[in-house]
């Protein structure tokens, strides 16, 4: 597969949301080439339609305009999402949503299920998962007993639990304390490089765009554009501590002089 | 909540034993006639006496026939058709009026008419109970449905759930607290239903024989079965009440135990 079709295409999207009081222009002929293998962040202000490109990538919404091609393939057909496209992916979205009446273990476990996947092996691939994000000794745990951002975690290991290429995550750790936060990044990041898997991610906060992405898309809204396009060459793995350096400061202040004139 | 459970296990049955007194009580200082109100004694030996009639076991098994039966297909037609509702939009709006106005039809009115036609015997008070179970069920599982998380059905989409994995595990098990408390009422007024059909029709049940009972001027009797009917319509309840614990042990009305798994 070649760099041109392989990863995400978004193709002249155009999204208009009918409602009560007229239609709504979330997404105006939006182009965007994500690589594969690339990490994507997705910054702007509230209601630039961050969430909308998002869905469409997901295939959750269609275009109301244009074409969204995952790996070459349209998502897209005849008015049906193509299920051998979407399968590749994985979502996160802002509320960790675990169904309430299975257990951890169990939640994470449900794509793999629904996939014919027999019981023991998706006990233990929810097992390494468990670990591979944290939470291990809680599989058996229902949802509600979890904290936010142990919840946030087992809502990652479900939508790693069937390997899929793409992660396309809203906002993940927009609920979790500072703290919480960065070392969410941090793992993130290790899970993507070991993975290889293509991500992309929401955000609101500037340091956390600036310390995962490789590239960050900055949205400006009323229609939702593409403002401009940051390239962040920063070594991997990143530390935390690289939000201290110069350059890092540097693009985190660009970024943030830029939104304030857009927003 | 195990201090909470110790707590009522010695208020009930203070609370019943103060019931009694008052009964008593009352019936004692103000003298009232045997035939208003009988003593409490009287009634429990009342009730003693009918437990050794011959024919009690087979009034009391059919009342709960009647009762069980027409709660099982006010069951299975309301949570099917609640979940048709609730699935198919334009349905539920094409037979919205049609249900609210079958819903404000007083049923007790219509028990003399379902005597009329479906007879004296069993099959009239099972439908009755049916009809008058049907609605709350039917009502609450359409709710129960149409409350349907949004994040939640995000995430079935984004891991290509089919429809009917999606209704398994997440449209089902969603409703099933509200689906519960519509049998919770359901199973109250199939007891109702039963009953009062009893009274109108037929020579079996501890409805008819509450009427003979009083037909004959046999008060104590007549309390006595109301005990009865108590007792079962309590029993019969608390079955249902308990399927919460065993279909929903997940969710904040039941106490916290482990899954165990699948
Ligand atoms: N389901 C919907 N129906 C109608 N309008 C919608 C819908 N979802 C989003 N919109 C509108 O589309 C625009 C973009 O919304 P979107 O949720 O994509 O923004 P966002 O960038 O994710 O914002 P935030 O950062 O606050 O999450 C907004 O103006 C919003 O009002
Ligand atoms: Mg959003």
């Amino acid at each position: 597969m070649n760099a041109e079709t392989s990863g995400i295409g978004v193709e002249a999207v155009t999204k208009i949301y009918p409602s009560d009081a007229g239609p709504i222009h979330a997404l105006e002929a939006v182009d965007l080439r994500v690589k594969r293998g690339e990490f994507v962040v997705l910054l702007g202000p509230s209601g630039c339609g961050k969430t909308t490109l998002l869905r469409l990538m997901g295939g959750l919404l269609s275009p109301t305009n244009g074409d969204i091609r995952v790996s070459g393939r349209s998502l897209w057909r005849n008015g049906e999402r193509d299920a051998a496209v979407s399968r590749e992916m994985g979502m996160v979205f802002q509320d960790a949503n675990l169904i309430p009446w299975y257990s951890i273990e169990k939640n994470i476990a449900l794509p793999l299920q629904l996939r014919g996947i027999n019981k023991s092996t998706r006990t233990e691939k929810a097992h390494e998962l468990c670990d591979l994000v944290g939470i291990s000794g809680f599989e058996k745990r229902w949802p509600r007993e979890l904290s936010g951002g142990m919840r946030q975690r087992a809502a990652i290991a479900r939508a790693l639990s069937y390997d899929p290429n793409i992660l396309l995550m809203d906002e993940p750790f927009g609920a979790l304390d500072a703290m919480t936060r960065d070392s969410m990044n941090l793992e993130l990041q290790r899970i993507w490089m070991t993975s290889g898997c293509t991500i992309v991610l929401v955000t609101h906060s500037i340091p956390e765009a600036v310390f995962l992405a490789d590239r960050i898309i900055l949205m400006t809204p009323r229609p939702g554009r593409i403002d401009r396009i940051l390239d962040v060459n920063f070594e991997r793995p990143r530390e935390l501590d690289l939000s201290a350096s110069v350059e890092f400061q540097e693009i985190a202040k660009n970024l943030r002089h830029r939104l304030e004139e857009i927003s | 909540m195990a201090g909470k459970k110790s707590w009522t296990w010695i208020t009930t049955p203070l609370l019943t034993i103060a019931f009694f007194a008052a009964w008593k009580g009352y019936v004692y200082w103000f003298d009232v006639s045997p035939f208003i109100l009988p003593a409490p004694e009287k009634v429990l030996i009342a009730v003693w006496h009918l437990l050794h009639e011959e024919l009690i076991f087979n009034h009391i098994r059919v009342t709960m026939t009647e009762t069980l039966v027409g709660f099982f297909f006010a069951s299975v037609i309301g949570v099917g058709l609640g979940v048709l509702l609730g699935k198919v939009h334009w349905l539920e709006k094409a037979l919205n009026p049609f249900i609210v106005a079958t819903q404000v039809v007083p049923k007790i009115a219509l028990v003399p008419l379902f005597i009329v036609w479906f007879g004296f015997g069993i099959t009239s008070k099972v439908i009755i109970a049916a009809v008058l179970a049907f609605f709350p069920i039917l009502t609450n599982t359409l709710l129960g449905i149409k409350s349907l998380d949004a994040g939640h059905r995000d995430v079935m989409a984004s891991i290509n759930a089919s429809r009917w994995d999606t209704f398994r595990h997440l449209d089902l098990p969603s409703a099933m607290p509200y689906i519960l408390t519509g049998m919770e009422v359901g199973i109250v007024l199939a007891t109702i239903g039963a009953v009062v059909g009893e009274y109108l029709g037929g020579n079996e049940g501890l409805g008819f024989l509450a009427v003979d009972t009083m037909a004959a001027f046999e008060v104590d009797a007549l309390f006595g079965v109301i005990i009865l009917l108590t007792l079962l319509g309590f029993g019969l309840y608390a079955c249902v009440v308990a399927l919460r614990r065993v279909l929903t042990p997940w969710h904040e009305s039941v106490q916290v135990h482990r899954p165990k798994d699948n």
